[in-house]
């Protein structure tokens, strides 16, 4: 088991290393394979893993990094179920956008260069889901972030993109304060970063400091994975190539604030000011981003702030006790939504590079392949009955009704926002007419059989992935709360009874009705069109505009930092710092000049100078000293 | 008998040998006579460093003035050379003349 774990973990290193360090001289197709057969490796040892681990987890580790009086860290690492499920998810859709990624990037001369750094993403994600500590989740946590930042600027000689990447490395940093004082505030309770003191029941600690625990962390969760108002880079990081908004932010990286709260449960579960809070800004942002998407022309930016929604909907889920359901969304959305993206990858590959949804249109009679899994992915996050999207959401909606139906009413309402924009973008790309140039009309291809390959897999784990915990009222078994009921403890009331069946049965049937509504209303609006304006008025303007959320951003913290950071420079840096430094060495310069004269080359001079000094001096300790 | 005169007469003679050293060295410009006014303040000190070691009873004075003379010695021997080398550089043992080393 040892074995395994560490060639899962150092698998993802040597990609890198080999690919970052003689990338240049491999050719792109060795490059892509050696990147992708690294992270199959460790995909097919966390398989492995699935079967050897104990029902409670195994801590395993390998040697001791930092050994203090107060604190010790060690590079262990902690197999349970909860960290087995993310690490299969990563390495499992990794392996398959990596597979994408070597027809997408054939074009690109930096091939060896991206493939160096998914792998080095993948090796911080698993050292997050799989280290044993906190300390080494915040290694992963800081890799990921780093790994982030490079590839959303991995067409750096584009400023709009270079600009992109740091805002989403400043956007993180400021979580990652948050997460760090968490931290330390742990380490200073519990005096250990461990999770093996984050046992429910067994925590000593007052409702207080729990609540600034748990609210510091989730300053990082929201950093992490988005969230009000820490949301805006996400939507910007589509400047990256296509696989990495697959790979990271949508299916991997954002989650890791969602494992985070899942890790921590046991604690959270003693702050409920943090979970009421928690479920707040999730359904804000869940509405909020899905508002903006209603709008939104770029495919790639339709397809963020979704990803922005979803996430808000698990969070959600965590805020109201249902731990497991939001990891069951985060499993599911990691499918649907990896899809979608690399969907849009093969739609935009397709287009010559065009993102723009108004210039598309009727695409699915030149690229059925893409259609057809595109499609499976938009039914899935709509929640068409069964597909993997209905039962994960399902799941949180049921939840949030026996947390507080206000929140329930306004979630509904969220998922119907999702079912619109996802339908308008599925009509304006697949139906109609196309809306696009002639060049394009006869560019039109579909992908290469690696690109479409992990597609296919996606849409069938799109469809299959619910059935490991189907609805009740299907008479589904909760295989996935049982399986991880060692690590996760929910908070759900227990609902049972004549009137939760009902609830049930009325939510699925008004689910299928406003379904059926929303199919024929977009398709009426949005089926036949035969032009998309690009400009929007009144209120689908400020929707558009994100609500101007940038530039309030900009306002309130970008200008003015701008505007101190220039009077620091010009002022304090240059007249102040510069001034003083300046004014040293002009000092010994006019001493220089001045006293040189002294120097006259006469030996008499020098000598009544000496000995007049030497009468100052004993003069001097004559009468002052004795 | 030395114990008859008073201290203060050698502190006088000294002090008198010292200053016409440093007169000496101040107002002539001839080199040799500049060395020569430097070795009289050198031995006036000397002489204060016997007496006063007489007075005391305590030879180490005695013993330190020997030690003066022999690095005054040497100290003769390399300031001699180098008046040499100054006047066959300069044809003349003027120090007025050696101020080539000034800003």
């Amino acid at each position: 088991m040892n074995t395994i774990l560490a060639l899962l973990i150092i698998a993802p290193v040597v990609g890198f290393l080999i690919n970052g360090l003689y990338g240049h001289k491999l050719s792109k197709t060795l490059a892509a394979i050696i990147g992708s057969s690294a992270i199959l490796i460790s995909f097919i040892c966390t398989i492995l893993l699935f079967k050897s681990v104990p029902e409670n987890g195994v801590r395993i580790q390998f040697f001791n990094i930092l050994k203090l009086e107060a604190f010790n860290l060690d590079a262990a690492f902690l197999i349970d179920h909860l960290s087995l499920m993310m690490m299969s998810i990563i390495t499992g859709i990794g392996f398959l956008i990596h597979l994408y990624s070597a027809g997408y990037m054939q074009h690109d001369k930096g091939m060896a260069k991206f493939f160096a750094y998914l792998n080095l993403f993948i090796f911080s994600m698993i050292l997050l889901v799989a280290g044993s500590s906190y300390t080494l989740m915040f290694f992963g946590w800081e890799g990921v972030g780093l790994c982030s930042y490079l590839l959303i600027g991995f067409w750096f000689t584009n400023g709009d993109y270079a600009n992109a990447a740091k805002k989403a490395f400043v956007m993180n940093r400021i979580g990652d304060l948050g997460f760090l004082m968490g931290m330390f505030l742990f380490l200073q309770n519990f005096g250990s970063l461990d999770y093996s003191v984050l046992k429910a029941g067994h925590l000593q600690i007052s409702t207080g400091m729990a609540t600034a625990i748990t609210l510091l962390l989730f300053v990082g969760a929201m950093g992490k994975s988005a969230q009000i108002p820490l949301y805006t880079w996400l939507p910007d990081a589509m400047a990256g190539p296509t696989p990495v908004s697959a790979l990271i932010h949508a299916a991997t990286m954002v989650t890791a604030g969602i494992y985070m709260i899942v890790r921590s449960n046991a604690i959270f579960a003693l702050a409920p000011f943090t979970m009421h809070f928690v479920a707040t800004i999730g359904l804000a942002t869940a509405l909020f981003a899905g508002t903006i998407a209603l709008f939104q022309n770029d495919i790639k930016k339709v397809l963020a702030y979704s990803t922005v929604s979803q996430l808000g909907f698990m969070f959600l889920g965590l805020g109201v006790g249902a731990f497991t359901s939001g990891m069951f969304h985060l499993m599911t959305h990691a499918f649907f939504k990896a899809l979608l993206f690399l969907g849009a990858g093969s739609v935009i590959h397709a287009m010559s590079g065009e993102q723009s949804i108004a210039k598309m249109g009727g695409l699915r009679k030149q690229i059925p392949l893409t259609f057809w899994t595109f499609t499976i992915g938009v039914f899935a996050i709509i929640g068409i009955p069964f597909t993997s999207g209905f039962v994960s959401k399902d799941e949180i909606l049921n939840a949030t009704y026996a947390f507080n139906p206000m929140y329930f009413y306004l979630a509904a309402f969220g998922a119907v926002l999702t079912i619109f924009y996802m339908l308008r973008l599925w009509y304006l790309t697949f139906f109609g007419n196309f809306r696009g140039g002639k060049e394009q009309m006869d560019h039109l291809h579909e992908s290469p059989l690696n690109m479409t390959l992990p597609l296919m897999v996606l849409a069938v784990l799109s469809i299959v992935g619910g059935f490991i915990q189907l609805p009740e009222l299907f008479h589904g078994h909760p295989y996935l709360i049982e399986y991880l009921k060692p690590v996760v403890s929910n908070m759900v009331a227990e609902h049972s009874g004549e009137g939760h069946e009902t609830f049930e049965w009325a939510l699925f049937g008004g689910t299928i009705v406003v379904l059926i509504f929303m199919f024929a209303w977009t398709f009426k609006l949005f089926g036949k069109k035969e032009s998309v304006s690009e400009e929007y008025t009144g209120l689908a303007g400020v929707l558009e505009k994100k609500y101007y959320v940038d530039e309030i951003y900009s306002f309130l913290f970008v200008k003015p930092l701008e505007h101190i950071s220039v009077l620091l420079s010009k002022v304090v840096d240059n007249k102040i710092v510069d001034g003083m430094v300046f004014l040293t060495g002009k000092f010994v310069t006019w001493s220089g000049t001045t006293l040189r004269y002294i120097q006259n080359g006469q030996t008499g001079f020098y000598f009544l100078m000496m000995s007049i000094a030497i009468v100052v001096m004993l003069a001097y300790n004559l009468l002052f000293k004795l | 008998m030395l114990k008859e005169v008073f201290i203060d007469h050698y502190i006088y003679l000294a002090l008198t040998l010292f200053c016409i050293g440093i007169l000496g060295v101040l107002i002539r410009r001839n080199a040799i006579v500049l060395f020569m006014s430097i070795e009289l303040m050198l031995n006036s000190v000397n002489l204060l460093l016997v007496a006063f070691s007489s007075r005391m009873g305590d030879a180490a004075g005695q013993i330190f003035v020997f030690f003066i003379m022999t690095v005054a010695a040497a100290e003769v021997a390399v300031g001699l050379a180098i008046i040499v080398m100054l006047y066959r550089n300069t044809r003349s043992i003027d120090i007025g003349d050696a101020n080539k080393l000034k800003w």
